[in-house]
């Protein structure tokens, strides 16, 4: 009998079940469930299914995040209903300039290591970076967790990815991700759980440690996993100690429920094995239209770029913001340069360090935390012809919202390094080093 | 039985933007809205030229991307209510089977066709029949089988909660 996976771990209890494998179907109860811009959405197929209430309220979570502030009057009208049925079904919902979903979910610690967070949003991989297993989930699907608390799913199978050796200075988790991406292709992950192992997660700050478990969605994958470290278990056990203080916070609501996380057996069995070395790594950057679509930095450099952004679940956090001010302070960009933190948190901290001052010295633009023009909506939609290049993590044709606009992704000190260029280059150029 | 279907062929990881742009979909909903926009990135014809009982036949990880459901409604919407691919997105799979479109898993096919041939489809029997030659699928599994039967998962919860009352 050989040992349990991470996943079948947190499926067996999502699913009330004292042990199950890969290849099981379950009924299971998430943690949480959370979904945003397209909630009232799902409140239309919820009536259509002739259920009144929320089953297991407490339980779901609303963000405006996707459209905000809203750009027209329809998504106007979209975000009041939303909040008209948060109000009237008692759910916590976040408003607008609060951030989006994965990161303001983190921040708030309202899904906890070893849980299941299931949102109508692919990039719920992302919570893997606290050892807890998060899919995306249809609209439908999220109604019918509204209607009945529980949903199906096949146990996946894990594809374990074990990163060795010290990334180089400037060489960030984004790199690395889009070097996975490049050796293993969008799909690599198809149908399964990701485990990301190995000496060089210890390399990443707090603030990186979710990038490769969020575009873990465009390695096709159903959830990410990282072993919760001390560190890990210090965020959120500080987190949860904020809302505990917190004057509209109940000590003994489902908020402070107790959580164990889990960690996988070191027999259980892996579907695959895939070991990268990132000691030589360099900068890695995402030609249109696709993430998979990698190459050295180099190989490009000298591209033409009109604008860069700075955001996004992917790229938006503090140390993101910090780089990109790292390589502008003191210099003036050529080519637009866009800053959409992913939460106010991030904001505020950015503005009391002296970040902010730095970027916007520098000629940067600052938005509203949400997910920015990641979606076509708004905020940095791009004219036609014209290159951007960013830290997220989508660069389909039309993700920004113009058919024709070629989309870059890369690493936040070469997203700034562009801007200031207005040309791919690599930051090194531009400040010279990148030890720190 | 055998059903005659038009095909449109279509590659490899096709992603749910360029199916379904995001910046519609907040903003858009009735059906005929949704169907108009379906493909617009990726094959502009498609909108205006597809016919009810059409099929995608496509290669590996169609449907990957972002969860949104319009990457599937757009097309049932528009006529289509089968798609044929090598492998596709895991969420792209579910979104088809809660909306009631067929997505088979079929090997070898989409680089014998273009876009305009005709397929023969025997659901009953795992089977398509395409210039002569036979592929075989496998059938859904019996759990995911019974969400499909009945029409996909709202119509399934909604006879369940009607029974409940």
């Amino acid at each position: 009998m050989t040992g349990y996976t991470f996943v079948e771990k947190a499926l067996a209890r999502a699913a009330g079940r004292v042990n199950v494998r890969a290849g099981d179907i379950l009924d299971i109860q998430p943690d949480v469930m959370f979904s945003h811009d397209n909630t009232a959405a799902i409140r239309r197929i919820f009536e259509k299914i002739g259920a009144q209430n929320i089953s297991r309220p407490e339980r779901a979570v609303f963000t405006l995040d996707h459209a905000v502030p809203a750009p027209t009057t329809e998504h106007a009208q979209n975000h009041a209903e939303i909040r008209q049925w948060a109000k009237a079904q008692g759910i916590r919902q976040f408003e607008v300039g609060r951030g989006i979903c994965h990161q303001v979910i983190s921040e708030e610690a309202l899904v906890l290591p070893g849980e299941v967070i299931l949102g109508s949003d692919s990039h719920t991989t992302h919570f893997g970076w606290l050892g807890a297993f998060g899919m995306g989930v249809g609209r439908t699907e999220m109604a019918a967790l509204w209607a009945t608390g529980q949903l199906w799913i096949r146990v996946p199978e894990t594809f374990r990815i074990t990163l060795i050796g010290k990334p180089p200075a400037g060489v960030t988790a984004k790199d690395i991700t889009l070097r996975l991406m490049k050796d293993k292709s969008v799909g690599g992950g198809a149908y399964r759980a990701i485990e990301i192992c190995g000496e060089t997660l210890q390399h990443w700050s707090i603030d990186e440690l979710p990038v490769m478990p969020n575009m873990m969605a465009e390695f096709g994958a159903m959830s990410a996993y990282i072993a919760p470290d001390e560190r890990v278990l210090e965020y959120v056990h500080a987190r949860r100690a904020r809302a505990v203080q917190a004057a509209d916070s109940d000590p003994a609501s489902y908020r402070f429920r107790p959580y164990e996380p889990l960690y996988p057996d070191t027999d259980a069995v892996y579907d695959e094995d895939y070991t990268l070395d990132v000691s030589t790594l360099q900068p890695q950057i995402a030609l249109p239209h696709q993430p998979d679509n990698v190459v050295n930095l180099s190989e490009v450099a000298g591209q033409p770029i009109q604008q860069a952004l700075i955001g996004t679940c992917t790229g938006g956090r503090l140390s993101d913001l910090e780089a990109a001010a790292a390589v502008v302070k003191g210099k003036h960009i050529r080519s637009r340069l866009l800053i959409i933190p992913a939460s106010s948190e991030v904001l505020l901290e950015a503005t009391r360090n002296g970040t902010l001052a730095t970027l916007v010295e520098a000629g940067a633009a600052i938005s509203t935390p949400g997910c920015g023009p990641c979606m076509g909506n708004h905020m940095g939609v791009p004219a036609s012809g014209e290159a951007t290049i960013m830290s997220g993590s989508r660069n389909f044709k039309g993700r920004l919202g113009t058919t024709d606009a070629p989309t870059y992704l890369s690493n936040p000190y070469v997203v700034a390094a562009c801007a200031v260029a207005g040309k791919i280059i690599d930051p090194a150029e531009i400040i010279g080093t990148m030890e720190a | 039985m055998t059903n005659i279907h038009r095909c449109w062929v279509y590659g490899d990881n096709v992603n749910t933007d360029v199916i379904f742009p995001g910046k519609y979909t907040y903003t858009l909903k009735t059906p005929e809205e949704i169907a108009s926009k379906a493909l617009e990135d990726l094959d502009p014809t498609f909108a205006t030229q597809v016919k009810a009982g059409d099929v995608i036949v496509a290669g590996r990880n169609w449907g990957m991307g972002s969860s949104r459901e319009q990457g599937v409604t757009s097309l049932k919407y528009a006529g289509v209510n089968c798609i044929i691919a090598e492998s596709f997105s895991g969420l792209y799979f579910r979104n088809c089977i809660n909306q009631g479109v067929l997505p088979i898993v079929c090997t070898g096919l989409h680089l014998t066709l273009h876009t305009g041939d005709s397929i023969e489809l025997d659901i009953a029997n795992n089977t398509i029949i395409s210039g002569g030659k036979h592929y075989s699928f496998s059938p859904l599994s019996p759990s995911v089988q019974k969400i499909f039967d009945a029409g996909g998962l709202l119509p399934m919860l909604q006879k369940q909660f009607a029974a409940a009352k």
